[in-house]
């Protein structure tokens, strides 16, 4: 097997949220440091999409800034084609130049990703006249009417400014951006959470054909996981910090392990189930300032037992996927163990 | 040009009478003081045109006027309609260019001390809070008077313009660094700046090309606003004997020596300066306000 496209080895990302130094020495405060990530590990094969999703605040959206290099990772590495993510945010030399332009992302909010003041052929321009591929003039114009064609705007469009397009098609304005340096891997930070639903469906089919037709790789992160289903190939389920289960799309979603992912799975609102009851994902999010010992679930888990409390669960590989949880290894291993006692 | 009256800004501008009645005002107050040699019924600081026997006369339309003289003539037989004419040639020039001064060392540093954060924030931005501290008019006395010891005394008339430009400037900043500041702090943590650095944009051109268009509409008002405060200050420091010199007076300077003559019955020598400088300064103020409407493309 190759190396895979994208591979993050043991990234944690911790912040300083500690008082300013004279409070700390006044009011006798200890430093504080918040886990936003931590230990995080797995890949991402060329062509393929990656989602990750879960509450809020369990840092996903810190996983793309670290990918995309805006945050330097405190421990581990992010490698990209075989380079690591750190020469892009250190250096500035060719290499680092190539690495960034193969890297891309598209923000969650369309109406702060684009630059008010500037006209959208300029916005979709710049990273084409930041990596000088094309040099200012008429070949450039072609691009980036090209470009605009691409997420089904016209040339025309480019000469208005971002306040006269809608919420949809300034994501789309936001697409065209990202893939003006020909990128191979594009991080999307919950590109349909401002977005009406019809419009939803047209951005996300919109970025599937684009996949399709550039071969690009996706890393989606969502906290929609009907948005996740549609778009993604495999399916990793964050909670406070850490992957919980990841793997392939139908397993994760066909026959979750993880009681969180359960959780997450039974709160979907269904059209089928009007009327019913859902069952909504119980208890708050741990204070990721000072998260529970052991497994960091433990306090909302209807499957809670013995060592859940003390230690916590490495990712263990059940039923073709990787899962993080006492219970469901233990059910594995029972039935295994009843499987041989049987044969 | 026919692009300009297409636009949006000239639409919007014929649509606002207040904005143009006070942009025909300030154009009125410019051009009245930049052609004061050339259309100034008088040049008051021609010796040989003044004479001590047209002093202190009244406006025209009072009895004892002189059609010569519209708006009367102070106690040196100078027409006040002339003096005016020249004096907010002198307050203009050193308005605008206090202000200019003081928003390219404002918005340079309020940019810096937002965009760059940590130390170099802190280090500008207690320096301008310490400089807030000191009355405005305190730190320009202080500054001019300093500036003044360096220049030598032959020299001093000739560089007081530069002098009291430099030390009103001074005083201004800190009111764009602040503002720059903060409106910097609000657009540095918008997605399109993480954009630009994602895309790998350098940070000095994050900060001029992405941060700085955004940060400037509310420049423009301030900037306004304290074209009136630098006149005014212009005017005190005049006043106090370390502005401008007798020989170029300015329109404080002109307030100010009136203002000796009220109590004798003389008023226009001093009401008609100052009202020269309030239709200025509110005229300049309204088009400021109306531009930052007009140029803000979220409310177009």
């Amino acid at each position: 097997m190759t190396t895979p496209f994208v591979q993050l080895k043991n990234v944690s990302k911790t912040f300083d949220v500690s008082a300013p130094w004279l409070n700390r020495v006044i009011e006798r405060k200890p430093q504080s440091f918040l886990h936003a990530v931590s230990d995080l590990s797995f890949d991402i094969q060329r062509g393929e999409t990656l989602a990750l999703v879960g509450e809020s605040g369990c840092g996903k959206s810190t996983v793309a800034r670290l990918i995309v290099g805006l945050y330097a990772s405190s421990t581990g590495s992010v490698m990209i084609d075989g380079q690591d993510m750190r020469i892009a945010l250190t250096s500035n030399n060719e290499a680092a130049r190539a690495l960034r332009r193969k890297v891309q992302m598209i923000f969650q909010d369309p109406y702060a990703s684009l630059n008010p003041r500037w006209r959208v052929a300029d916005i979709v321009a710049e990273p084409i006249r930041t990596h000088r591929l094309i040099p200012d003039g008429a070949a450039l114009d072609k691009r980036v009417a090209k470009l605009l064609g691409y997420v089904k705007l016209t040339a025309k469009d480019g000469e208005k400014y971002p306040h006269q397009f809608s919420g949809g098609q300034r994501q789309r304005i936001s697409i065209a951006r990202a893939l003006a340096s020909n990128p191979e891997f594009l991080i999307c930070d919950d590109p349909t959470s401002a977005l009406d639903v019809s419009v939803q469906a047209q951005v996300l089919n919109l970025m599937k054909d684009l996949q399709r037709e550039m071969g690009l790789t996706y890393l989606f992160i969502s906290h929609n996981l009907q948005v996740v289903h549609h778009i993604a190939d495999r399916v990793g389920v964050m909670y406070l910090g850490r992957v919980v289960e990841i793997g392939d799309k139908k397993e994760v979603f066909g026959a979750p392990q993880h009681p969180y992912t359960r959780m997450l799975l039974d709160a979907i609102p269904d059209l089928h189930m009007t009327g019913k009851a859902r069952t909504p994902v119980a208890g708050e999010v741990p204070n990721p300032l000072n998260p529970p010992s052991g497994c960091a679930f433990n306090p909302r888990c209807p499957r809670k037992f013995e060592p859940c409390d003390k230690t916590r669960p490495e990712l263990v590989n059940i039923h073709g996927r990787q899962v993080a949880c006492f219970a469901a290894t233990s059910a594995q291993n029972s039935a295994t163990e009843t499987v041989m006692t049987l044969s | 040009m026919s692009r300009f009256f297409d636009s949006d800004i000239w639409w919007s501008f014929k649509h606002s009478p207040v904005t143009v009645v006070a942009a025909v005002l300030a154009l009125l107050c410019i051009f009245g003081a930049l052609l004061a040699p050339i259309i100034a019924p008088h040049n008051p600081y021609d010796l040989a045109q003044i004479s001590l026997l047209d002093s202190n006369l009244p406006p025209m339309w009072i009895a004892s006027g002189k059609a010569e003289f519209p708006l009367g003539t102070d106690q040196q037989g100078r027409d006040i309609l002339s003096t005016i004419m020249y004096g907010s040639r002198i307050s203009l020039l050193v308005a605008v260019c206090a202000v200019l001064m003081s928003i390219v060392v404002g918005v340079g540093l309020g940019l810096l001390a937002g965009y760059v954060g940590g130390r170099v924030d802190s280090i500008i931005m207690r320096i301008a809070d310490i400089q807030l501290t000191f009355p405005a008019i305190l730190v320009a006395l202080l500054i001019s008077g300093i500036a003044r010891q360096f220049v030598p005394r032959d020299m001093q008339d000739s560089l007081a313009l530069y002098v009291i430009i430099f030390s009103i400037g001074i005083t201004l900043w800190p009111h764009y660094a602040r503002t720059v500041r903060s409106s910097t702090l609000v657009e540095k943590s918008k997605e399109y700046v993480q954009a630009a650095r994602v895309i790998g944009v350098s940070q000095t051109k994050i900060m001029f090309k992405h941060v700085l268009p955004n940060v400037l509409g509310p420049v423009l008002v301030i900037a306004t606003l304290n074209i009136a405060n630098a006149i005014i200050s212009e005017a005190t420091l005049s006043f106090l004997g370390v502005g401008m010199p007798p020989t170029q007076p300015s329109l404080g300077t002109l307030i100010s020596e009136g203002q000796n003559y009220l109590f004798s019955g003389e008023w226009w020598i001093t009401v008609f300066p100052g009202i020269a400088l309030i239709v200025m300064v509110v005229s300049v103020n309204l088009v400021g306000d109306w531009l930052r409407d007009a140029l803000n493309p979220k409310l177009r």
